[in-house]
C-alpha cells in the first residue's frame, strides 16, 4: 500500500537570489499524529535543507513558530495536518517584512513591546534581602489571563489596524501593557500612559476582534485594549474633577 | 550574506476581502452609515412636521413608497446587525465580578437583549400601543 501524502506549498524568499517570494511545493508523509511543523521539519529533514523557519518547544509554549496556514494566523506545532486540506499552504506572518523564507522581522514588535514598559514598576525599589512583593489570589486572578502571552505576534499578523498603519502600538504590546497596569505591585500606568493611551495606542484600535479570534492562549487582547479605553476616558473625566491627581 | 527583507504590498481597499471576519467586521462598520441616513430620514420627518401637515403628508407618502420601505428593511437588517455585534463584545469591553467570581459573559450579553426587550415592550406602549 503506497503511503498517504498531502503537498505543502510553502513561501520561499532567498533575499540574495529572489526579487520576490514564491511558493514552492513539497510532497510530505501524512500522519495522523503530525502538525504543520512536523511536515515542515521533514522538508528541512529530508527534503530541501535550505529552508528556513523559527520554531523551538513544539507545544505552544515559546511562541516562535507562528505562521500563515491557509489563511490563517497559526502556531504551526498547534495546527494538526488532518485539520487542514490535502494541500496546506503555509506563508510568513503577514505584517512583517520577510526576512527569508517563513522567517520574519519582528523588530517593529519588540520596539513596541519595549516601549509599553511590560515590567512591574514598583512604587518602592526593594532589595532582595526585603523579600518578596506579596499578593493575594484575587490580586493575581484581576491579570493573570494576560500573562499568557507568548509574544507569537499571531495578533498583529490577523490585525488589519496593524496592517493599514504600522505606526499602531498592537494587539500584544497593549494587552501586556494592560497586564501591568492591573497588577497590584505596579505604579507604572502613568509612564505607560503616553504610549498606550496615544492616538497610534489604544485608540488606533477599532475593535475588529481578529487579534482575539486567533490567540492560542485565549489571552483576548480586544478586551484589554477596550477596557484600556474605557480606563483611560475615565481618567480623562475624572482629572477635571480632580486635577494633578496621580493614578 | 546581505540583508534584503520583502515586504509584501496590502491593497488598501480589497484587504477585507481576504477573510470573512474582516468582512463581518466592515459590514458592523457599514451598519452606522445606514442607521446615520435613517435618523436622517427622521430629522427631515420632523422639519417637515414643523412646515404643516401638507408638507409632512407628502414626508410620509414619500417613506411609505416602494423605494422607502426597500430601504427601511434594509436598515432594519443592519439595526439588528449592528446592535448584535454591540451586545456581544460587552463582555470583552465591560467583564462584571459578583464577588470573587467572573460573571459569564453570556449573561451579560443576555443581560443587554432583556434590557432591550424591555425598552421595546414599554416604547411600543408609549407611542405604538
Amino acid at each position: 500500500m503506497s503511503e498517504q501524502t498531502i503537498d505543502l506549498e510553502i513561501l520561499r524568499y532567498d533575499p540574495e537570489q529572489d526579487q520576490a517570494p514564491h511558493f514552492q511545493t513539497y510532497t510530505v508523509p501524512y500522519r495522523e499524529d503530525w502538525v504543520v511543523l512536523d511536515a515542515i521539519n521533514y522538508v528541512k529533514d529530508e527534503l530541501d535543507r535550505t529552508l528556513s523557519y523559527r520554531w523551538s518547544c513544539h507545544m505552544a509554549v515559546c511562541g516562535s513558530c507562528g505562521m500563515v496556514v491557509n489563511g490563517e494566523p497559526a502556531l504551526a506545532c498547534d495546527t494538526f495536518l488532518r485539520d487542514c486540506s490535502d494541500r496546506i499552504r503555509v506563508e510568513p506572518l503577514q505584517n512583517f517584512p520577510i526576512e527569508r523564507d517563513l522567517v520574519v522581522v519582528m523588530d517593529d514588535f519588540i520596539d513596541k513591546l519595549c516601549s509599553v514598559k511590560p515590567y512591574i514598576v514598583p512604587q518602592h525599589e526593594k532589595s532582595v534581602d526585603d523579600g518578596q512583593y506579596l499578593q493575594t489570589p484575587a490580586e493575581l486572578a484581576r491579570f493573570n489571563q494576560y500573562t499568557a502571552c507568548i509574544n507569537c505576534l499571531l495578533c498583529y499578523s490577523a490585525c488589519p489596524q496593524y496592517a493599514l498603519n504600522d505606526a499602531f502600538v498592537g494587539p500584544a504590546a497593549l494587552a501586556l501593557a494592560h497586564r501591568y497596569n492591573l497588577d497590584s505591585r505596579d505604579v507604572g500606568r502613568g509612564a505607560r500612559e503616553d504610549v498606550v493611551a496615544s492616538n497610534p495606542g489604544i485608540w488606533e484600535c477599532s475593535f475588529v476582534g481578529a487579534c482575539s479570534e486567533v490567540c492560542p492562549k485565549s489571552v483576548d487582547p480586544a478586551a484589554a485594549i477596550q477596557q484600556t479605553k474605557i480606563a483611560s476616558t475615565s481618567d480623562y473625566f475624572m482629572n477635571f474633577l480632580m486635577p494633578g491627581k496621580r493614578r | 550574506m546581505s540583508r534584503r527583507p520583502y515586504t509584501r504590498e496590502l491593497s488598501n481597499t480589497g484587504w477585507w476581502l481576504q477573510h470573512p471576519r474582516y468582512i463581518r467586521y466592515m459590514m458592523r462598520e457599514l451598519s452606522a452609515a445606514f442607521i446615520g441616513s435613517y435618523v436622517v430620514i427622521l430629522i427631515v420627518g420632523l422639519w417637515q412636521l414643523s412646515r404643516g401637515e401638507a408638507a409632512y403628508q407628502a414626508f410620509l407618502a414619500a417613506v411609505e413608497g416602494p423605494a422607502g420601505l426597500a430601504f427601511a428593511v434594509i436598515v432594519l437588517v443592519f439595526a439588528i446587525y449592528h446592535t448584535y455585534t454591540w451586545f456581544q463584545v460587552t463582555p470583552k469591553a465591560m467583564p462584571l465580578k459578583l464577588g470573587d467570581k467572573p460573571v459569564p459573559g453570556a449573561l451579560i450579553v443576555a443581560a443587554h437583549w432583556f434590557g432591550f426587550g424591555v425598552v421595546s415592550v414599554v416604547m411600543w406602549l408609549l407611542v405604538g400601543g
